[in-house]
């Protein structure tokens, strides 16, 4: 195999080493277009990175269902009659939809996105009061800053546990006060604070002032009975959330005796459409990083095949020399061709080593990601791989074209030419 | 060894046909010092080149070492050349980045012969032309008379049944002409087959056998006294 072949290896790095002026010039094009590509490929991995983190912790797939006041006239309803669900409707619905995965009920006091009154020493917040399961925590991840989030023995016993939210924490307590055991007053009610939960930096669906109670603890403290103010559900990965929407609604509307055609009646909010916006900006640009790089590539590669074009003429006297003394026009072709791979490869290489240097940079520079979405931006090792086959690829059908050139040239032309 | 009928040659300029060579008919035994004189224009190049397998013949016979070479596609023409011939320039043509040895080497390099084997193989023929302290040394940094040895040298290496010298001393004073003739004479003398093509009557004399062409056809072939160099040197 003249790939192993080490005498062609020594032959080719010592006509590229004797010319190091000219090996240099030529590998210009391709070493920026490699810097180019990379650094596209990897900003747009970074901005990718950064809106994953933005949404870290909230459950892609998911939804949220809550009632509304019916818009139509049905079965002898008036029309703007309330939506109340109840409690038994979750188990319902996890029970005849099985592409649910998650299902958290959640009760709010007063009406939806409205506040109470919490006290505590004097001190008030106007903050949203939920009951909820703890399973919620697996649709919208809260992080907490101390303390824990509800659990299944909070539900069992009714505790009196909350967790409340960073605003709600401030407004209630003073700077570096210690939180965790001490009681706060809701509706009359006093309940023990368990954990303090801070804002995500990602899509808040509850705000930062809130107080979360156990469901059971809400039911029996309120008398709410067995309503039920809204669900989070978490859909099976590879199933459309629309499609689990629609079966929700239709089996709520049947049960609700609601106008089939009554689009009012049931609040929704789809997350993964969000999401789905998201991931496919972030493929465009990808995409379009990777179209433009690979472009630029080509044109370095060609800027390759130029030189070695114009070295072929400026060598034509001593491939006639070789060609006298038995160099076959294989052997010319692929000592031409072999020069433009590994010249390209070099290239390549220093370009993307080039380019991962400011990569870093910038990496340590933006990459917390706090205030812009740009997090870890590096090129992926398929990418890597990916562009710099392609780039060999191109190499040795550009190379071709010098070869050929040199393969045409007559040893006695070659030698006349002085 | 080498064996020549009725070979025809002409070339296209333009709408215009130039007949080169007009039926040569030739032969060459094993162990001759042949010189092709002629002037300019009277195709002794093309003649050369015929031979040296760089060109084509229109029509006629060339035997080689009893190998017919007709119709030769490029490859089966380079690795003929590699095999059976061995080419001195007048310019030298020497690779300008090539040492001395690598450039003494580059034949046997498409021979395949193994790297270490090729570099002693090299030195030799470098010792055997006086050059072997010059044995790293680039082209440039050579003198003209020392550049034509290492051409001779590597025409040697690969150990050829023809050595094919076109105007080799064309491009040296006459004391480094001398020097060359005597060494082409030397390698004559351990029995190697050597074409000279030339146009100065003493570098002829220096062969064993004068071929005069004019016009296209050889007008006079004759065995010649020869002259030894050595003793201008």
């Amino acid at each position: 195999m003249w790939l192993f072949d080490k005498d062609l290896w020594i032959e080719i790095f010592h006509t590229l080493g004797k010319n190091m002026f000219r090996t240099f010039l030529t590998m210009l094009g391709v070493i920026f277009a490699m810097i180019i590509l990379v650094l596209l490929l990897g900003s747009a991995n970074g901005m990718s990175n950064g809106f994953n983190k933005l949404f870290a912790g909230t459950a892609s797939n998911s939804l949220f269902v809550w009632g509304q006041s019916t818009s139509e006239p049905y079965k002898g309803f008036e029309r703007g009659r309330r939506i109340r669900y109840k409690l038994e409707d979750a188990d319902i619905l996890k029970r005849q939809i099985p592409e649910i995965e998650v299902l958290a009920p959640r009760i709010e006091l007063a009406s939806h996105r409205g506040t109470v009154s919490v006290y505590r020493n004097g001190q008030t917040s106007g903050s949203a009061v939920y009951g909820d399961y703890p399973e919620i925590d697996n649709i919208t991840k809260k992080k907490l800053v101390e303390g824990r989030f509800l659990n299944q023995t909070d539900i069992e016993d009714s505790k009196k546990v909350c967790v409340i939210g960073e605003e709600t924490y401030k407004l209630l307590f003073e700077k570096g006060e210690k939180a965790i055991g001490e009681e706060i007053r809701i509706n009359g009610v006093y309940f023990s604070v368990v954990g303090i939960y801070k804002p995500n930096n990602n899509i808040n669906i509850d705000g930062e002032n809130a107080v979360f109670i156990p469901f059971s603890t809400f039911q029996k403290a309120f008398n709410s009975g067995d309503r039920m103010g809204w669900m989070a559900i978490a859909v099976e990965e590879n199933t459309p959330v629309p499609f689990v929407e629609a079966q929700i609604k239709s089996i709520l509307k049947a049960k609700y005796d609601i106008h089939p055609d009554d689009e009012r009646a049931i609040g929704s909010f789809d997350m993964s459409e969000i999401f789905n916006n998201i991931t496919g900006f972030t493929m465009v640009l990808k995409g379009f990083s990777f179209f433009v790089g690979i472009f630029t590539l080509l044109a370095g590669v060609i800027a390759i095949s130029n030189i070695l074009l114009i070295t072929v003429k400026e060598r034509t006297q001593e491939i006639g020399v070789r060609r006298a003394l038995g160099a076959t026009p294989v052997i010319v072709k692929r000592q031409i061709v072999v020069e433009a791979i590994v010249l390209t490869a070099f290239a390549g290489l220093v370009g993307f080593a080039i380019a991962v240097g400011i990569l870093s940079i910038l990496n340590a520079m933006f990459g917390s990601g706090d205030d812009f979405p740009f997090v870890k931006p590096m090129i992926s090792v398929p990418q890597f791989v990916v562009s710099f086959i392609l780039m060999v690829g191109l190499s040795v059908l550009i190379g071709l074209l010098p070869a050929n050139r040199a393969v045409k040239i007559k040893p006695i032309d070659a030698l006349r030419e002085e | 060894m080498i064996e020549i009928k009725d070979l025809h040659k002409s070339y296209k300029m333009g709408s215009n046909s130039l007949h080169v060579l007009k039926g040569i008919n030739f032969k060459v035994e094993e162990g001759e010092l042949v010189a092709i004189m002629g002037s300019s224009g009277s195709g002794k190049s093309t003649l050369l080149n015929i031979l040296g397998m760089l060109d084509g013949a229109d029509s006629g016979e060339y035997t080689l070492d009893g190998v017919p070479i007709k119709n030769l596609s490029e490859t089966k023409a380079a690795q003929y050349r590699n095999k059976f011939l061995g080419f001195i320039f007048q310019s030298f043509n020497l690779i300008n980045y090539k040492s001395a040895l690598e450039n003494v080497a580059l034949p046997l390099y498409y021979q395949k012969v193994p790297r270490k084997e090729r570099q002693e193989k090299a030195m030799q023929y470098l010792e055997r032309v006086g050059l072997k302290p010059w044995a790293g040394h680039l082209p440039s940094e050579l003198s003209g008379g020392q550049k034509q040895r290492v051409a001779i040298a590597r025409a040697m290496a690969a150990e050829p049944k023809v050595l094919l010298a076109d105007e080799p001393t064309g491009a040296l004073d006459s004391k480094t002409s001398y020097e060359v003739m005597d060494l082409i004479q030397k390698i004559n003398d351990d029995g190697n087959t050597i074409l000279v093509v030339t146009h100065e009557e003493d570098i002829a004399h220096m062969c064993k056998r004068i071929v005069h062409l004019k016009d296209g056809v050889i007008v006079e072939d004759k065995k010649v006294e020869q002259v030894r160099a050595g003793q201008y040197v």
